[in-house]
């Protein structure tokens, strides 16, 4: 990783843009697997969209962190990346599941986002701007669906066992504004045990290893 | 997605939108469920174009994978979505007594041109 800009009255925090990185390349990944399997086609080429978006926005963010943004992406052993527990469950079958973590991710998203837009340095707020002008019809997207499976059992309990990964997800002065806008209630800190950011879950080996693993079997190339 | 056969699909179109078409769980159907055809305008101040279609369960849905499917790529500087149902074709142009006077194409100045160089030619011809 590259040193901080200097420009900016506030150092840049790397931290917090590779967790963001992070995120976004693992949701999208994670989304991506829907790609020839969504319940529906026109759903199967929207939501495929979104995830090549969210790829594309790591990739955006890795590049202001590293020159080379494949190897900060792809290099890394398992345990350095600082994905939320969120992003990496596996939710193939399940829609319902998968529509709850966009809609919760988005919202969640969408704060940290305004965050960086404000940031000092210009970099870092242009991106921000940038990536904030697709997201928006992510959060379109997610609310749409939000609203046509809001009577929907499934989608329900979905959301309700998902939100405090959601919560934990974002720094912790965030949180508060996240309940209020999603309407739901700041879970407590007992709920958060385990989800915090940097903890790897059952579902994360087998993602690292199919995600890194054409880069892996040919190490050093040049592709 | 995009259809090629226009006409099957405006016979279909209300079937369509009764919910005949799509597959949908309990009760999604409801109404706005159908086709949408879209039509894209490439560049500010160009004419919008039919792009193609989507098929999706309400206008909401509609304008969101008409923007993933047709706009995308930066391919569009807008989209227009309509309601198939909302189209109405007319495909009967009757012209049962030939009276080629009232189409463009009706009096072929190309043959009457040939004609009169023709005659002039031989008029010049005549001449000498």
């Amino acid at each position: 990783m590259t040193g901080s800009a200097g420009r900016s009255s506030s150092p840049r925090d790397d931290d917090v843009l590779l967790e963001i990185a992070d995120d976004e390349l693992v949701v999208g990944w994670r989304n991506s697997e829907w790609t020839g399997i969504a319940p529906v086609l026109e759903e199967d080429v929207a939501f495929s969209s979104i995830a090549q978006n969210e790829i594309g926005h790591a990739r955006a963010l890795y590049g202001l962190l590293a020159d080379d943004a494949d190897a900060l992406a792809f290099d890394r052993a398992p345990d350095e990346y600082r994905c939320a527990p969120l992003v990496q469950l596996r939710f193939i079958p399940d829609w319902a599941r998968t529509i709850a973590r966009h809609v919760l991710y988005e919202a969640a998203d969408e704060l940290r986002i305004e965050r960086l837009k404000a940031s000092d340095d210009p970099d870092v707020a242009g991106l921000a701007a940038k990536i904030d002008r697709e997201e928006v019809y992510h959060r379109l997207h997610a609310q749409m669906w939000a609203e046509r499976l809001r009577d929907e059992v499934r989608y329900r309990e979905a959301l309700d066992e998902l939100w405090p990964y959601a919560a934990a997800m974002l720094e912790r002065d965030l949180r508060p504004e996240l309940a209020a806008r999603l309407e739901l209630e700041l879970p407590r800190d007992k709920v958060l045990l385990g989800l915090d950011r940097g903890v790897h879950g059952e579902d994360w080996p087998a993602l690292w290893e199919e995600m890194t693993m054409v880069r892996r079997s040919v190490p050093g190339a040049t592709w | 997605m995009s259809n090629t056969d226009p006409e099957s699909d405006v016979r279909s179109a209300s079937r369509a939108g009764a919910g005949g078409r799509l597959r949908r769980p309990e009760g999604a159907g409801g109404q706005g469920a159908g086709i949408y055809e879209v039509f894209r305008r490439e560049r500010k101040g160009q004419a919008f174009e039919h792009a193609g279609s989507v098929a999706a369960p309400d206008v909401a849905f509609a304008e969101a994978y008409a923007h993933e499917q047709y706009g995308r790529r930066g391919e569009s500087a807008a989209l227009w979505i309509v309601p198939r149902d909302a189209i109405r074709e007319i495909d009967d142009f009757p012209d049962e007594l030939g009276r080629n006077y009232h189409r463009v194409d009706g009096y072929s100045l190309k043959v009457k041109l040939a004609e009169a160089r023709e005659r002039a030619a031989s008029a010049a011809g005549g001449n000498r």
